[in-house]
């Protein structure tokens, strides 16, 4: 009687501990969860397109360059490979830039092949599993289909030697070919330094309703206008340039990130891809973002409750959002302000912190490593299993590095 | 196709009727006739239909008749009632508008149109509903805010600005209590404005009592009636003397009398002396809610002398020392040691020393401007009043030096040094003034017409008739306002006509002349 009663307090403690929210997910420490072991490539493959080309450290793609230093430093990283959980290959294939500062995106999967091939020769663990205990970065527009233009990007789909890897990047959409199953989705690169320095007092008051800068049409690419962002931001221009309540605009204020602090809402439409560095920003700076993308995944969403702090409008009712915006009830509204403002966990998950602090982008992703863990026992194949071709996708793919 | 047909049809029909009418034949002509006339008039049909849609109809529906999809029809036969091309190339699952108009840029013809339909018809398999490729640009036919929504979105924004001030702004705002010495003068509607618009910006209980000398006018009233806050109005008995030093001493006898007001009528909250000429920040209201019982801010003195040749020489003098500030003084760890008082020794001989003096206004050394105090100060008995106050009737029987509110107190130690101490400066001391004497239209409304009229410099106005040269009315001159473009214009056009055709340039050369000599 006593056995059982003290178990029933036991479940009901440990209910209690347990309904404590997701946000309490997102403090997690990773250290001691998981080991990281990180291959040392030479520096061809990472250092060399940075020292080439520092611009790699500011743009948004610049995820890739700051987990390499973060995790050479973190408690997380382990010199014993034969201990590792994760294998991390430190290889920026969004690092090489062309004059205008784009990345030259058509030789990155030859850069990732290249580093697969020597990792695969040089170590045993990448046959051992194919891959599956591996994880790399690919913040680019489509992740690991390698190409801006989503049409090609579908084409190529995933890079085939990445079929078994955890990918970790920026670009997710449900039901999408360059999204798999297990990927990590995190947030674009935004400098932290930038970010805090153009903050205001926090009693300034929200006096511009919408706020959204950016381009509409992309003339260059798309001079006719309804392929980019899918005819969304054309729409968005053409319907509410004239309504004063959306301040809407092409040019680029000095005081972008003052405006942002004093907006109510600010749009998150998708571009080229579905993602922006926008909705890291709107997070930050306090204003509630209005997600204008279809099946679009968000960073962390398994641990981030973007319904509760985020608009989501369909692309279709693009034209209606200024009706849609001001029915929402005011409660409601409050009530989402709180989230995001009460919360700074929320705000820290999305920031590349340095130096790195417990709950920010790094640690984010870790934790959702750790998550994976421990391993299926089927990824470890034996020697004669062969799951991944090395010879299927794009002839100029296959070409050799040319360094 | 059809076309082919009709073609065969006519074939025959001419070759028949080159054979020759036989009985049968001539039946079977007429068993054909109407066909043909049939086939006629639906080629014509779809011609007529052609023109008005502006693209070839029939291979629209040969696209119709032969899509093997299921989804594209009603999808596709909507779109052809809303004319909208580049939706036939996107596909077949649910994209963009059906029904809604959309517009885009000039595209190309759409004979293409069906055939790359046909090629994207193969839809890019995703498996997700998000469709890739060209959709239309979505614009509703009225793309103009509603009056009902855009109140609705005001009143999001003031609901968001409430709960940021009750998150970020004080916490528990206290009423204010402003008190402000006026008289009617030509200045009083400019300083007074800019107190009342700041008082009406402050987002806290506000009771301004305006103490007026010269008695109660109805100058000042209707002021005060104009800014919704809950007004004390008194009047004080004597009149504004001419005297800088006479005046700060009214000044500060008006102020004590309403303080007396405060103690009567027991108001609760932060009194603050707000001189009408004085400037006062926002932040200073915010600022002034941590005092306990007495605070002082420092006040930015702007001197400032009439006499524009007196200033130049000032500035050369002034270089080096920054703007006076009056205010506490406080040590590295934040006590108040002493004052920064305004030294009035340069300014020795050039002072003012009547109202609308050019020379140089020099405040007291340290104005009631910069000092706030709890109300509970002046009340007769209130609880937790410490010891170092002195009564407010006392003072006003001893008719000490009441230059400050530090001769409120017996220790000037405890007072508190507000914003950041003293190193804020949350208002700036003003004084303007105009002379005695100066006149102005009471209420600032011009009613009758003017008494005075002052010629313009170029009369008469060439080319004006005489009627025009007697100014009466206030009226007149505007008309002469507008007449003076349209003759601009007129010499305008006649310059352009000289360097068009040059034919005429010799008759308008004269007409320019003839101008020349009427304007001198």
């Amino acid at each position: 009687m006593r056995n059982s009663r003290l178990v029933l307090i036991i479940l009901l403690v440990y209910a209690f501990i347990s309904r404590i929210g997701a946000e309490d997910v997102l403090e997690d420490d990773p250290v001691g969860r998981l080991k990281v072991y990180v291959y040392d490539l030479p520096s061809k493959y990472n250092e060399d397109f940075v020292q080439k080309d520092p611009r790699c450290l500011t743009h948004m793609f610049a995820a890739e360059i700051y987990m390499h230093q973060f995790l050479l430093t973190s408690p997380v990283r382990t010199l014993n490979p034969e201990e590792a959980d994760w294998f991390y290959t430190p290889v920026y294939t969004t690092c090489d830039l062309t004059t205008g500062g784009h990345p030259m995106i058509y030789r990155s999967p030859r850069i990732m092949r290249s580093a697969i091939s020597l990792i695969s020769s040089n170590w045993p663990y990448w046959n051992r599993t194919e891959g599956a205990d591996h994880f790399f970065l690919v913040p680019h527009d489509f992740g690991a289909c390698f190409h801006y233009e989503e049409e090609t990007a579908i084409e190529r789909g995933i890079l085939p030697l990445l079929q078994r890897a955890t990918l970790v990047q920026t670009f997710g959409q449900r039901n999408h070919v360059c999204m798999m199953e297990g990927s990590i989705i995190i947030p674009p690169y935004a400098p932290p330094q930038r970010l805090q320095s153009h903050l205001v007092p926090p009693n300034t008051p929200r006096s511009i309703f919408v706020y959204y800068r950016g381009i509409f049409y992309d003339i260059g690419n798309d001079p006719q206008g309804g392929y980019y962002a899918r005819g969304v931001r054309a729409s968005l221009w053409e319907n509410f340039k004239n309504n004063l309540l959306f301040d809407i605009s092409y040019e680029h204020p000095r005081t972008y990130y003052e405006d942002l602090q004093r907006a109510v809402f600010c749009l998150c439409p998708l571009g080229w891809a579905p993602w922006s560095p926008r909705l890291v920003e709107a997070l930050i700076f306090g204003c509630i973002p209005v997600i204008i993308a279809d099946d679009i995944v968000l960073p962390f969403a398994d641990v981030i409750p973007w319904e509760e702090i985020g608009v989501f409008v369909a692309e279709k009712d693009v034209l209606k959002l200024d009706t849609i915006l001001t029915a929402l009830p005011p409660a409601e509204l409050m009530s989402k302000k709180q989230k995001l403002l009460a919360n700074p966990s929320m705000k820290r998950a999305m920031i590349f912190s340095e130096p790195s602090q417990l709950g920010d982008a790094f640690h984010q992703i870790l934790n959702g490593l750790a998550r994976k863990l421990p391993h299926d026992k089927t990824i470890y194949l034996n020697s004669s299993q062969k799951l991944l071709n090395w010879t299927t996708g794009p002839v100029e793919d296959q070409l050799p590095a040319w360094w | 196709m059809k076309l082919s047909v009709l073609q065969q049809n006519g074939n025959t029909r001419r070759s028949n009727s080159f054979r020759g009418n036989g009985p049968f034949d001539s039946v079977v002509d007429g068993f054909k006739s109407p066909a043909a006339l049939f086939w006629l008039v639906l080629h014509g049909l779809c011609c007529l239909i052609s023109l008005v849609m502006g693209f070839r109809f029939s291979r629209l529906i040969i696209f119709l008749l032969f899509s093997t999809n299921n989804n594209t029809s009603p999808s596709v036969t909507n779109h052809i009632f809303t004319t909208t091309r580049p939706l036939l190339t996107s596909t077949p699952t649910n994209v963009a508008a059906e029904g809604l108009t959309s517009q885009t840029p000039p595209s190309t013809s759409t004979t293409q149109n069906p055939h790359t339909a046909l090629n994207r018809t193969t839809p890019i398999s995703t498996g997700s509903r998000v469709v890739v490729g060209r959709h239309g640009i979505l614009i509703r036919p009225w793309p103009h805010p509603d009056p009902v929504e855009v109140m609705k979105a005001h009143r999001i924004m003031e609901r968001v600005q409430r709960e940021q001030r009750i998150q970020y702004g004080i916490k528990n705002p206290r009423p204010l209590i402003v008190i402000t010495p006026t008289y009617v003068r030509t200045f009083q509607t400019l300083h007074l404005t800019g107190l009342m618009h700041s008082l009406m910006l402050a987002p806290y209980d506000l009771t301004w009592i305006v103490v007026e000398a010269g008695g109660i006018t109805n100058e000042t009233a209707s002021l005060l009636a104009k800014t919704g806050l809950r007004t004390i109005h008194i009047g004080f008995d004597q009149r504004m003397p001419i005297a800088w030093e006479d005046r700060h001493r009214l000044e500060a006898r008006m102020r004590l009398r309403a303080l007396g007001v405060v103690r009567e009528q027991k108001l609760d909250g932060i009194v603050v002396f707000a001189d009408d000429s004085n400037m006062h920040s926002m932040e200073l209201f915010d600022e002034i809610h941590s005092v306990k019982w007495i605070g002082a801010v420092s006040v930015g003195i702007l001197a400032h002398s009439g006499n524009p040749d007196e200033s130049s020489t000032q500035k050369q003098d002034d270089e080096n020392s920054p703007l006076p500030v009056q205010g506490p003084a406080c040590n590295s760890s934040g006590n108040l040691v002493g004052w920064h008082t305004f030294n009035s020794l340069p300014y020795a001989e050039k002072s003012a020393i009547y109202i609308g003096d050019s020379a140089t206004v020099l405040p007291r050394k340290l104005e009631w401007a910069g000092f706030v105090l709890n109300s509970r100060l002046v009340w007769k008995e209130a609880e937790g009043l410490p010891d170092w106050v002195k009564d407010v009737d006392t003072l006003e029987r001893d008719g000490g030096d009441l230059e400050s509110p530090l001769s409120l107190l017996k220790d000037a130690s405890v007072v508190e040094p507000l914003g950041s101490c003293g190193r804020k400066v949350l208002l700036w001391w003003l004084r303007v003034e105009a002379r005695a004497d100066s006149k102005f239209p009471p209420g600032w409304i011009i009613d009758s017409p003017l008494e005075i009229t002052v010629p313009a410099k170029r009369t008469p106005w060439p080319d004006a008739t005489p009627e025009f040269l007697s100014v009466e009315k206030v009226g007149g001159t505007q008309e002469h306002i507008e007449k003076h473009p349209t003759k601009t214009s007129r010499v305008s056009r006649s310059k352009h006509g000289r360097h068009k055709k040059k034919r005429e340039s010799k008759i308008v050369d004269k007409q320019v002349s003839r101008r020349r000599s009427e304007e001198k």
